[in-house]
């Protein structure tokens, strides 16, 4: 993993680490006895890593949710699944990169994945259309869902979307009319479905593929209705100042309240999957591990329900969500 | 106020709306033609020159489309909490405060039962004037209860919407509520009753990606802006001009996602048409 990139609020871990490495380089060349000295740097830097994740505000929470580093879809089923097999198109006008999807293996188990996909450097990036579906790409996954339930197997969402695409072929082909049929859909699909956010979850792109019995985020994950920093755009219009920006955006992250903490205590998620101490980023195999550990504790629960007791149950969670009061 | 420009009880009252304007002239918004308010009065707000349709209130459209003395409304007393104690320059409270003020009105959607030429409808319309139509928790309950009573008494469901984006002050549960009107809506696709929606300008974001594209039928009023992204969220991801045309209604009769464009003045007739053919009973369509 490349590991040159870190976020504002990861470099003095990032100072310390290098630190270590350097007096590791000069032990072994030198022949130095240089361990109480490493030993000291590496408590010192765990107590920094577990002081600064524990004070992270939610604007720096959507930061690692972003960080360029974190683990994507297809990084996740390599080590969570076996025998993925890729199914691509709509069947109607395209292929859409920024979602994927195919069968695969848990464990003993055959399901259906489907995830969004985001790629990592300026070219993969272009390929997957930063992770921002056509309509095609809702398509396609309404399309995987049915199948799966045609031949009863499960179905496994990871989320991870800036939002769905805005642009002119977009709403030509109907952005809005296939997100509004999949979240219809998923109500009627007679096969268990559990999502996970593993990263950014933005409005109607994410709940496009977002509907299921089991709702899980990954901890340093985001999931809204607008970014922070769409959010602050609306409510303080162009602001020139890059410090006033800033503030403005850590404004609407904690106004917003996006992060797993918020969503559970709002009773929208039903759990949060530990990430690594530092974020997912760290450490690719922990991350899947957890999240693996989880898909194989909540699945088997949710396969001994028949269509008709998932499906009443799937409804009631989504018809109680909201707040409001009668006078 | 003059007596010849009262409101007159028949037409289409003009209320509080930025739109129209309280004045004998008004210039249409679309061609710059000049109107009388009176002859707009008698023309359901829609520009004689252009075709333009002025927005209209949420009650203006109750009596355009219900029988008079039918409307029977449900749920009125709810109103918006404020789940996430959203912090703004501005407390959610007090801005749902003053549109309530404003509008008379407690959240952005009327709803209840009544009848359109006589066929009994579960109704629900959007008032753009209460914070731009946008859809938080009580706009959701309001249209997932309204779904329930076409459920529960087997009443097509009509629904005009108008909307300028999500309850940002809702956060998450503002989101949510595409998922709980489209979860309701699965069922009375289920049980065959109809559903009628009906897009006004303009009707976007959240509101347009659930139950507004829903409809076993949607129609809309001629040259509204309807879509997903707003035009200016595009232009900008684009970084360029949009196409004259882009997003409206014709636009998307064109692209294959509306199955007709209505003027006001024939929505009654059109919906009330449109229920007859899709329910059961097989009503003929001219024993009115
Ligand atoms: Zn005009």
């Amino acid at each position: 993993m490349d590991d040159k990139y870190y976020l504002e609020f990861e470099k003095p871990i990032v100072e310390l680490d290098n630190k270590i490495k350097e007096i590791r380089d000069l032990a072994g060349s030198s022949g130095a006895d240089l361990e109480e000295e490493i030993k000291n740097l590496e408590k010192k830097r765990n107590k920094l890593q577990g002081d600064v994740y524990s004070r992270l505000n939610r604007w720096q929470r959507v930061q690692l949710a972003r960080h360029p580093l974190r683990p994507y879809s297809l990084d996740l089923v390599s080590l969570i699944f076996d025998d993925f097999i890729e199914l691509h198109g709509d069947r109607y006008f395209s292929e859409d990169r920024a979602l994927v999807g195919g069968f695969a293996m848990l464990n003993n188990q055959a399901v259906m994945f489907v995830g969004q996909q985001k790629g990592r450097n300026v070219k993969q990036r272009q390929y997957r259309n930063f992770g921002m579906s056509h309509p095609e790409g809702y398509r396609k996954a309404l399309r995987l869902f049915c199948l799966a339930e045609k031949f009863g197997r499960p179905i496994i969402i990871f989320i991870d979307t800036p939002g769905a695409y805005c642009g002119i072929g977009a709403e030509e082909r109907g952005q809005a009319e296939a997100i509004a049929r999949n979240i219809r859909e998923m109500f009627a699909i007679e096969v268990p479905i559990v999502i996970v956010i593993i990263g950014e979850g933005a409005s109607g792109g994410a709940l496009g593929i977002g509907i299921g019995d089991i709702v899980l985020m990954l901890e340093n994950s985001w999931y809204s209705v607008i970014s922070p920093e769409g959010c602050a755009a609306i409510l303080w219009k162009s602001v020139d100042d890059p410090k006033q920006l800033e503030a403005n955006r850590i404004q609407a992250a904690e106004s917003l309240k996006p992060t797993s903490s918020d969503l559970l205590d709002l009773g929208i998620i039903d759990g949060i999957i530990p990430e690594p101490l530092g974020g997912a980023h760290r450490d690719y195999s922990a991350t899947a591990k957890n999240i693996k550990n989880k898909l194989v504790e909540v699945l088997p629960n949710l396969m001994g329900k028949n269509s008709q007791e998932l499906l009443a149950d799937r409804l009631r969670k989504y018809r109680s969500m909201g707040e409001f009061l009668e006078i | 106020m003059v007596e010849w420009f009262k409101r007159s009880k028949k037409g289409i009252s003009s209320d509080e709306r930025r739109d129209i304007p309280d004045g004998v002239w008004t210039k249409c918004s679309s061609c710059g033609e000049i109107l009388t308010v009176i002859s707009l009065e008698k023309s359901y707000w829609v520009c004689s020159k252009c075709d333009y349709h002025f927005r209209i209130s949420a009650d203006s459209y109750i009596k355009l489309i219900i029988d008079d003395g039918t409307f029977e409304e449900y749920d009125g007393n709810l109103i918006s909490g404020d789940p996430l104690k959203f912090k703004d320059s501005k407390k959610y409270p007090e801005r749902i405060a003053a549109a309530r003020k404003k509008t008379g009105k407690n959240d952005a959607v009327i709803s209840g039962l009544g009848r359109i030429n006589g066929l009994d409808a579960s109704f629900a319309v959007m008032d753009f004037n209460f914070i731009g139509a946008s859809m938080g928790s009580v706009v959701g309950e309001k249209i997932a209860r309204a779904i329930e009573r076409s459920l529960d008494r087997e009443f097509p469901l009509v629904i005009v919407s108008c909307s300028g984006g999500a309850r940002m002050m809702e956060g998450i549960l503002s989101l949510m509520q595409m998922a709980k009107t489209s979860a309701l809506l699965s069922l009375l696709d289920k049980r065959r009753i109809p559903f009628i929606s009906v897009l006004t300008n303009p009707t976007t974001a959240g509101v347009m990606a659930s139950y507004a594209s829903l409809g076993d039928i949607i129609i809309a009023e001629p040259k509204a802006l309807l879509g997903f992204a707003g035009p200016r969220v595009i232009a900008q991801t684009i970084g360029g001009e949009l196409p004259p045309g882009f997003q409206s209604s014709e636009f998307l009769l064109e692209h294959g996602f509306l199955d007709a464009i209505v003027q006001r003045k024939n929505l009654k007739e059109t919906i009330s048409k449109l229920l007859k053919y899709m329910l059961h009973d097989n009503i003929s369509l001219f024993d009115q």
